[in-house]
């Protein structure tokens, strides 16, 4: 079990100095996972093949000194949305259920150009669309801490994943806090970048302009190591920024001596969990107690992050996936014998109940007489609470928030009320309407020994303060054990 | 707006728009969600954005290029690899003439 | 007393650029490829792939706005113009409707009614779609993507045209400007030039429009001119009828010489345009359209009036050589070359275009080198060559662009200049007439020509006429 408990940069140093090969680390997490799948199904696939095919590269890439970098040889679990070249990539849906994409997502391809490993593709709410991973259509995964709660969502399974120790590492994509909920609700750390820091290209988009890739961890180290990794322009991808990425081992000179922390007074209302609340107190409180000088603020344009975001993120989500379609790609009614019945039988039983409601919902708002309405409504209402954060940005250097107003509920109960599903995302949606990067961590557990998580956020493009900001609460914090640790399952 | 933003002949409209064919129950089912959400989202008209541009692009760069130079060979066999069903390295469709 | 109506027409006119690559994705724009062999995952839409933006594109639209006086929005963007149909592999196409690269500009046109504006509501970019063919034998259709992703512009005309004359010469300077520009070959009958032509009619002196249609799938002048007097009168005769004009778009059929409504359930002809999130905006700043207006060509109408200036060419001459850059071109070198430009347009208006009309050929399907007309030019001033031979060496640099010199001595075409040979002729000649050599010296001039004529059938064709006149006077 020693082996399983250590950080993702302590396992590629051991890697790398020999101390265990490659083909035994990668082992060791099957095994992990026949353990744990049978109860919590973070996975959809692993490809055989090119697993072995990698285990060799990277086991021989580490001897010449071609893998050096911090997580060389390190297996990383990537959710099912990002594109694995000859590596099935359903998005969790029947539309693209044999789906095998000609490329490597270029997050992908940086990561194993670091040396790394893809161990598996992971479970997710439908395209993107939940916040429970129980739209799924091949199976809920179970959230590890209790498997009769959900891992959250839409990056449950690379959530479970990491919370069971199935993976140290994984990949997510977070379009309206589908990396740092279930982050959140399974105990682990996960990073949102700002928008253009880490390359969409070879995401399958949900809402193009909100959607990022981003590391899932044990801890925030290890998250940062693989931020650094899959960060950076890419020529492939016009919303990728040119900025240069910064070190992650600067992170450890952070302290929280004058660092100046907004907490947003609404986040702290009605809607959210007294347990929730206790547990972002206490940890505010010790951020203070070390330094922090902490200031409540008004963050009013709470109430319209909602349906400014359901209103951007169905309409571009129901462009997206026009081209699912039948006709290049993925399930196809083959009865059909008139073009128009062939789409609309194909999506219809392709695609899973809350994707078309979405997909309804985005192509009624764009529809003629609407647009103005609902969609330029809804980017006005973004720019005004852009400019609010960015006003916030002129005195504070992190907003400090919970993650979620609630712990993780339980399998069954959140898709009978969509709207109600939607308002819980109420914490995250504006990082990623404003484009914001922030990161999510542990902060303790409720009273039924579920985790509690905490989001820092950050201006764009400072990654490193939220980060820093995050790894010294982390060190007052103590460590927050996997799900596995906690008791054998 | 008031009354019901989703009608049938709206909803008929949406299901072209989509591309889906929904069963009577499902249909049902979406119209009386949507309808909900939609009252709800209606929540933006309270808000004062008289000053506000929308706001499409959270990035500030402009002029994304790239140079006119052929990058791409022969991509024929991996554009069909997942095509359900292919013809002389065409895609099949149900007639459209 | 029948009424008069008046036809109102605009065009949306689709220019296919000629770039080396797709406006998306570094796939080929070249013809010919087999089927899908110029894609990738960006223009088969593939998932997670995503759009970046050829440069060229850009060039090439802002080089057009602003040779069309257009308006250039240095603030433009790309939109989603959202449908379902096989030849578009996203299901949307990626153009501009918010903001595009140019608006508010015009174009002159000459017709019989004399010059006119044609005002130009707005340019944009966009990309073409994919290719469908019937497939007989199984009753389905067949989709080819390797057209998906070619850059277009389209241009929006205003409802400025009355007859199909005026919609011809527009189409035609619109062309002449994009050849000469280089951004496009316009060609009609390949594609690279498309109009669709909004049609509708009005009894003359009314201010209102009346209900417009949309004619679509005219590929050449002749289909353009035989649909519009098809709709005016399908038009016209509906509203005689007491009966109204459906808004409507309709395909033209070339080969039943008319026009049907193409309509569906399922085209909802709601676009649900929003801004393409994938692809940032573009700005033009002063400085780059600056760049832009001081690289662009010289124009037909200042090139015909240096013609008439520098090479003394008349104005009906200036005029039709610029018609074409290619002509134009072909006519400065080849005039370079021969340092004789009155002579090389007569090469070019005369011979040549008497064979491109007989072969029925554009101007840009001229291949020559102009340095071969030009060498024959000077084959012929230097006598070493009549005229009618002349024409047949042209007839082949034409077909074959053959080096005329070399071929002129395979075939046996040049002149003779040995005296030798003419004087044997000429005394022959003289020898064989004693009665008209008699008449000329009794006062009948005349009869020489007969004797050049005699002299000259002797050599076949390869003496200098004039040198043959000279040695006859001597001799006589």
């Amino acid at each position: 079990m020693e082996m399983l408990q250590l950080t993702a940069r302590e396992l590629s140093r051991r890697i790398r100095d020999g101390e265990i090969s490659v083909k035994e680390t990668v082992d060791m997490y099957r095994e992990q996972m026949e353990k744990m799948e049978p109860q919590i199904h973070a996975f959809l696939s692993v490809d055989e093949d090119r697993l072995a095919g990698r285990i060799q590269e990277v086991e021989e890439g580490i001897k010449s000194g071609r893998y050096s970098g911090p997580l060389a040889g390190v297996p990383v679990a990537v959710k099912d949305n990002i594109c694995t070249r000859g590596q099935k990539t359903t998005c969790a849906s029947k539309i693209l259920e044999n789906f095998v994409p000609a490329f490597d997502a270029e997050a992908v391809k940086r990561l194993e150009d670091a040396g790394m490993i893809v161990l598996g593709k992971t479970n997710m709410d439908e395209f993107a669309m939940g916040s429970t991973t129980e739209t799924s259509a091949f199976g809920v995964t179970k959230n590890p801490w209790n498997i009769e709660h959900v891992p959250g969502g839409s990056s449950g399974g690379s959530c479970a994943a990491v919370a069971a120790g199935e993976a140290v590492l994984a990949l997510g994509s977070d379009t309206g806090g589908s990396i740092r909920q279930p982050a959140a609700y399974c105990g682990v750390t996960g990073l949102k970048p700002t928008y253009g820091r880490v390359s969409r290209y070879g995401l399958i988009a949900y809402a193009s302009s909100l959607d990022q890739i981003g590391p899932v961890g044990r801890n925030v180290q290890d998250c940062a190591a693989l931020f650094e990794v899959i960060a950076g322009h890419d020529a492939k991808d016009s919303t990728s920024s040119q900025k240069a990425v910064e070190s992650w081992e600067s992170l450890t000179e952070g302290s929280l001596k004058g660092k100046k922390i907004g907490i947003p007074k609404e986040y702290f209302a009605e809607g959210t969990n007294e347990e929730v609340k206790k547990a972002l107190t206490d940890a505010i409180e010790l951020m203070a107690e070390n330094g922090a000088e902490v200031e409540y603020f008004s963050l009013k344009m709470v109430d319209y992050v909602i349906p400014a975001y359901y209103i951007i993120a169905c309409a571009e989500a129901s462009s997206n996936l026009e081209r699912f379609d039948g006709v290049k790609y993925g399930y196809r009614n083959m009865e059909s014998t008139e073009l128009h019945e062939m789409y609309k039988k194909s999506r219809a039983e392709g695609f899973g109940e809350e994707v078309k409601r979405r997909i309804l919902l985005g192509s009624f708002v764009l529809s003629a007489g609407y647009y103005d309405a609902y969609y330029l409504k809804a980017l006005k209402a973004k720019a005004l609470i852009k400019k609010e954060f960015d006003q916030a940005f002129e005195k504070y250097d992190c907003i400090l928030a919970p993650a979620s107003p609630t712990t993780a509920p339980k399998i069954g109960t959140s898709l009978c009320d969509p709207l109600q599903m939607y308002l819980s995302d109420i914490y995250t949606v504006a990082v990623n309407l404003a484009g914001l990067p922030a990161v999510s961590l542990p902060c303790g557990r409720d009273s039924q020994g579920l985790p509690v998580g905490m989001q820092i956020i950050g201006d764009c493009f400072q990654e490193k303060k939220i980060l820093q900001t995050a790894a010294a609460y982390e060190a007052l914090r103590g460590p927050f054990p996997m799900a596995w640790e906690k008791e054998e399952m | 707006m008031s009354g019901r933003k989703i009608d049938d002949a709206t909803m008929d409209n949406v299901e072209i728009l989509a591309k889906l064919a929904l069963s009577p129950q499902e249909r049902q089912k979406a119209m009386d969600e949507m309808e909900k959400i939609l009252d709800y989202v209606e929540k933006l008209n309270e808000l004062d954005t008289n000053q506000a541009e929308p706001l499409v692009h959270i990035l500030p760069e402009v002029n994304v290029f790239r140079e006119d130079v052929v990058t791409n060979g022969d991509g024929r066999e991996e554009s069909l690899a997942n095509a359900p069903k292919s013809k002389d390295g065409q895609y099949i469709v149900p007639k459209t003439v | 007393m029948a009424k008069q109506y008046e036809t109102v027409i605009g065009l949306e006119v689709h220019v296919e650029l000629a770039t080396e690559t797709k406006i998306f994705c570094g796939c080929s724009t070249k013809f010919g490829g087999a089927p899908n062999t110029h894609t990738c995952p960006v223009c088969t839409g593939m998932p997670g792939s995503l759009p970046v933006l050829n440069k060229k594109v850009v060039e090439y639209a802002l080089a057009l706005g602003l040779a069309a006086n257009c308006q250039i929005n240095q603030y433009c963007r790309f939109d989603r113009k959202n449908y379902f149909y096989p030849d578009n592999p996203q299901n949307y196409q990626i153009s501009q409707l918010y903001l595009p690269i140019c608006h508010d500009g015009w174009l002159e046109i000459q017709t019989s009614g004399g010059t006119k504006k044609v005002r130009i509501h707005e340019m944009h970019m966009e990309e073409d779609a994919g290719k469908l063919i019937h497939d007989e034998w199984e009753d389905c259709s067949l989709v080819d993507y390797n057209r998906s992703g070619v850059p277009l512009i389209e241009i929006v005309s205003e409802p400025d045209m009355r007859t199909s004359e005026e919609v011809i010469a527009y189409l035609e300077k619109l062309r002449m400007i994009c050849q000469y520009l280089g951004v496009s070959d316009c060609k009609l009958q390949e594609g690279s030039m498309r109009a669709d032509v909004n049609l509708s009619v009005r009894e003359v002196g009314s201010g209102r429009l009346g209900t417009r249609t949309e004619m679509k799938n005219l590929n050449s002048f002749k289909a353009i001119s035989h649909a519009i007097e098809g709709e005016r009168e399908r038009q016209i005769e509906l509203l005689e009828e007491g009966r109204e004009v459906i808004q409507e778009t309709r395909r033209w059929d070339d080969n039943k010489e008319s026009s049907y409504a193409m309509r569906s359930k399922e085209d909802a002809k709601d676009y649900r345009y929003f801004p393409d999130p994938d692809l940032q905006p573009v700005s033009i700043s002063t400085e780059w359209m600056n760049e832009i207006k001081s690289r662009q060509p010289e124009f037909q109408e200042e090139k015909a009036a240096r013609y008439q200036k520098e090479y003394e060419l008349s104005k009906y001459d200036a005029n039709i050589l610029t018609q074409s850059k290619h002509m134009a071109d072909i006519f400065e070198e080849t005039a370079g070359f021969c340092g004789n430009p009155k002579k090389a347009a007569n090469w070019l208006m005369g011979e040549t275009m008497r064979l491109m009309k007989e072969k029925s050929m554009e101007p840009e399907d001229l291949s020559f080198s102009p340095k071969h007309l030009a060498d024959l030019i000077l084959a012929i001033e230097r006598g070493e060559i009549n005229q009618q031979n002349a024409k047949k060496v042209f007839a082949a640099i034409m077909d074959e662009d053959v080096e005329p010199i070399s071929y002129m001595k395979e075939k046996g075409l040049l002149m003779v200049s040995d005296s030798g040979a003419i004087e044997t002729a000429v005394d022959e000649v003289l020898a064989a007439n004693p009665k008209t050599v008699e008449e000329f010296h009794s006062g009948k001039e005349k009869v020489l020509g007969f004797l050049v004529g005699q002299v000259m059938k002797k050599m076949k064709g390869k003496a200098d006429p004039a040198k043959v006149n000279e040695l006859l006077r001597k001799k006589l």
